[in-house]
């Protein structure tokens, strides 16, 4: 077994404690800090059934951004699906046997990603063109970008032009996941990809890609517009109402 | 009339090319130390401020969810740099949301994120200095807190929140705004913002009585201080003397005497403007809410109404249960509080008001949703309430009804420019510059709809229309009440010679 086996097994075990835990540390402070106030972006939905309704559409749809903005939209929305597709299709390097529904979206996987691809380069495109996007442009946004682009890149690459042994990637990532490093292809093509792959996991709880967890907490969206059916206040805010009484 | 230019109106929804630098100059008055500590907050600014204001920041990310939330979440999409009418009004770049929630999350990032204090030129960090203090000063209060930005944004990030943090922290260094501080500290000495006593307050209202009675005949009472009324009537205090607010009040006794309904305000909660939302603090605006409760609860009465006020509004329908609640002293039957328009439109619905509708034929209006009504709030039982009541109340009042162009009312409403405590003079290029989306979507409808009048029910609203309407051509009373529309066509029972029938809703 190389040494490059073992490098990229520590660094898949570092990245991955680190995207866990910074992930839920992040998830643990948004749950405790409390929401003192109703602010709603109304008109909001009067009951929780409806504030799931609301969210599932942010989440699923991108409804506020459609209404923004037709471009990001449609390079924003493109990305993210294609993306979601190219993840559930990886899913086969993980599993033995591979899982029937994953293997029904292998084709559509593949395809997506082109559509991850497109959608970042337009992403991108707007960053340099727009005059206003490219003024809230900082280096780490051009960075994000290079990173995702060059993940797909990578990864469709392997896909369509240079394979690499998929088979010994399978038994390498199946090894990690019960603590057994096993051998990994040493084609450039693939160190390149999980490199890549490596550093998406470790700036993940650092950067803006906690806008995944932070859309779940976002109080102008998750709240029920009911202030004056159900009083609503924080224990911090109970307090001053104790020392008063 | 001024040393700036007032911008060229253009097509609706029209989007600028970015500049820098286009209003850094305008920033409004820093507080007195007067002003300060009467809010509890230092004299003048501190000499660690920095440590200061850090401090702060920590404390308000642990007491605001949606604070935290937003700085880590923005992805800089560009959705909503677009979206804020000051941006489109000036060009300036850091009138964008994203680039005004920036000012803070730049700082916020060096201070408590790995990313920021390690890499601070990669994610855009920056330490805090006095410039970047007097930064905040200027554009946190080139945001009227409208939320507009907050539709259109993804994750929902509403940059009302960012100013009323960066507020907050301006103010705990000592480096608070003249105009919002110093009227907070009218309402705890007066009762109001304006710091009219009630001896002055009882005389205008004295002078209103018989103004109605010159008008109509009957004596219509405008009640203060009343004991045992049914209704406490929160207004803001511009209702007491400003125009057209004062024909809105006037509208709301019509409507109280005609529908039978005993009501009074109050000279110790005479102000339902609460500008302690505006500066970002719970406690002043705790301060200023629990008022009301101590009015309702000295007067016995069983139901809160607000007057037409946009911010008032939301902190009464959104916070006054939080704030100054639980209500329980109160007529469950009737939520708490209750807006002036839920009140007129239900007697509509009832058949209670006697409308003479062609009272208004003069009159072509067309309806600005006040950005604290529609986005921070609710009328009525439905979402959306609060688009539909007014604008029902205003048909049934009036024949010639005409909408604005969409994507400029409702939820994408364009703020009058004046709202969030802007509304002050050292502002005014700003507060113009500000008002051009709203201005050109009014000239549409005047140039194809014939529309002879803005109707707004905003106090902040109206008296910003009657200042920055005259920049762009309109005459200073084309701004309305939406309650002075009902009072010129409301039939009190007892006026005129078609009192033969008292209470019949007339659908003339």
């Amino acid at each position: 077994m190389s040494s490059v086996s073992v490098v990229y097994a520590l660094l898949f075990y570092f990245a991955t404690a680190v995207l866990v835990a910074g992930v839920v540390r992040k998830i643990v402070q948004y749950a405790k800090t409390p929401a003192p106030l109703k602010i709603p972006t109304t008109p909001a939905p009067v009951t929780q059934g409806g504030v799931v309704y609301r969210m599932a559409k942010e989440v699923v749809l991108f409804s506020s951004l459609f209404k923004s903005n037709k471009w990001i939209w449609i390079f924003g929305w493109m990305f993210h699906f294609a993306l979601l597709l190219v993840l559930l299709r990886h899913l086969r390097y993980f599993t033995d046997p591979i899982w029937g529904w994953v293997a029904l979206i292998q084709p559509f996987g593949k395809y997506a990603a082109f559509a991850m691809i497109i959608g970042l380069a337009g992403l991108w495109a707007r960053r340099i063109v727009v005059d206003r996007v490219r003024y809230i442009s900082s280096p780490s946004d051009h960075l994000m970008l290079a990173l995702l682009l060059g993940i797909g890149v990578s990864g469709s690459l392997m896909t369509y032009v240079d394979h690499t042994d998929i088979v010994m990637v399978k038994a390498f990532f199946t090894g990690l996941m019960v603590f057994d490093v096993n051998s990994l292809p040493t084609d450039g093509l693939l160190l390149v990809h999980l490199a890549l792959v490596v550093a998406l996991m470790i700036v993940f709880p650092f950067s803006k890609l906690l806008h995944v967890p932070g859309l779940f907490f976002s109080p102008t969206r998750n709240q029920v517009d009911n202030p004056r059916e159900k009083r609503h206040v924080a224990p911090w805010a109970a307090k001053l109402d104790a020392q008063e009484d | 009339m001024a040393d700036f230019e007032t911008p060229e109106m253009k097509e609706v929804l029209s989007t600028p090319k970015l500049s820098r630098g286009a209003t850094e100059h305008v920033s409004p008055y820093v507080a007195k130390p007067d002003h300060q500590e009467k809010l509890g907050f230092p004299g003048e600014l501190v000499e660690n401020f920095e440590e200061v204001a850090i401090n702060k920041m920590g404390d308000l990310l642990g007491k605001y969810r949606g604070f935290r939330v937003f700085l880590d979440s923005c992805v800089k999409c560009g959705a909503c740099t677009d979206k804020c009418h000051y941006y489109l009004g000036t060009t300036d770049a850091k009138n964008m949301p994203v680039a005004r929630q920036d000012l803070l999350r730049s700082v916020y990032r060096r201070y408590f994120t790995f990313s920021g204090k390690y890499f601070p030129k990669l994610v855009g960090a920056r330490d805090l200095t006095k410039e970047v203090l007097d930064e905040w000063h200027t554009y946190f209060h080139q945001c009227s807190q409208c939320r507009r930005c907050s539709v259109f944004c993804p994750y929902g990030i509403d940059t009302a929140e960012i100013s009323m943090a960066a507020r907050e922290i301006l103010d705990s260094v000592g480096h608070g705004q003249k105009y919002c501080n110093e009227i907070i500290g009218k309402v705890f000495k007066i009762g109001n913002n304006l710091g009219l006593p009630e001896p002055a307050l009882a005389d205008t209202l004295e002078g209103l009585e018989e103004e109605i009675k010159d008008d109509t005949g009957v004596d219509v009472k405008l009640p203060l201080d009343q004991e045992g009324a049914e209704v406490l009537l929160i207004t803001p205090s511009a209702d007491f003397f400003a125009e057209p607010h004062i024909d809105g009040l006037i509208g709301y006794a019509k409507v109280f005497h005609a529908a039978g309904i005993s009501w009074t305000m109050s000279s110790y909660a005479s102000e339902a403007a609460n500008f302690g939302m505006f500066i970002g603090s719970y406690e002043n605006m705790r301060r200023i809410s629990r008022r009301i409760r101590k009015a309702a609860l000295d007067l016995g009465v069983k139901r809160i109404v607000f007057g037409e006020c946009g911010h008032a509004w939301r902190v009464a329908y959104s916070f006054l249960n939080t704030l100054a609640g639980p209500w329980d002293f109160l007529d469950p039957k009737y939520p708490v509080p209750q807006h002036m328009l839920e009140l007129t439109h239900s007697l509509i619905q009832e058949g209670k008001l006697n409308l003479d509708k062609s009272q208004n034929d003069h009159i072509k209006p067309t309806f600005h949703d006040s950005c604290n009504v529609a986005r921070a709030s609710r009328m009525g039982n439905k979402p959306g309430g609060q688009f539909e009541i007014p604008r029902a109340v205003i048909k049934s009042v009036c024949n010639n009804y005409v909408d604005m162009e969409p994507g400029t009312t409702h939820e994408a409403t364009f703020c009058c420019g004046g709202g969030g405590g802007l509304l002050t003079d050292d502002l005014m290029e700003i507060r113009v510059k500000g008002a051009l989306p709203r201005m050109e979507a009014y000239k549409k409808v005047v140039e194809n709809n014939g529309v002879t009048n803005l109707v707004a029910i905003c106090a902040i609203c109206k008296a910003q229309f009657t200042k920055v309407m005259p920049y762009y051509g309109y005459g200073m009373d084309s701004i309305m009440s939406a309650h002075q529309l009902v009072s010129n066509a409301i039939v009190l029972p007892g006026q005129g010679e078609e009192t033969a029938e008292p209470v019949e809703a007339s659908e003339a």
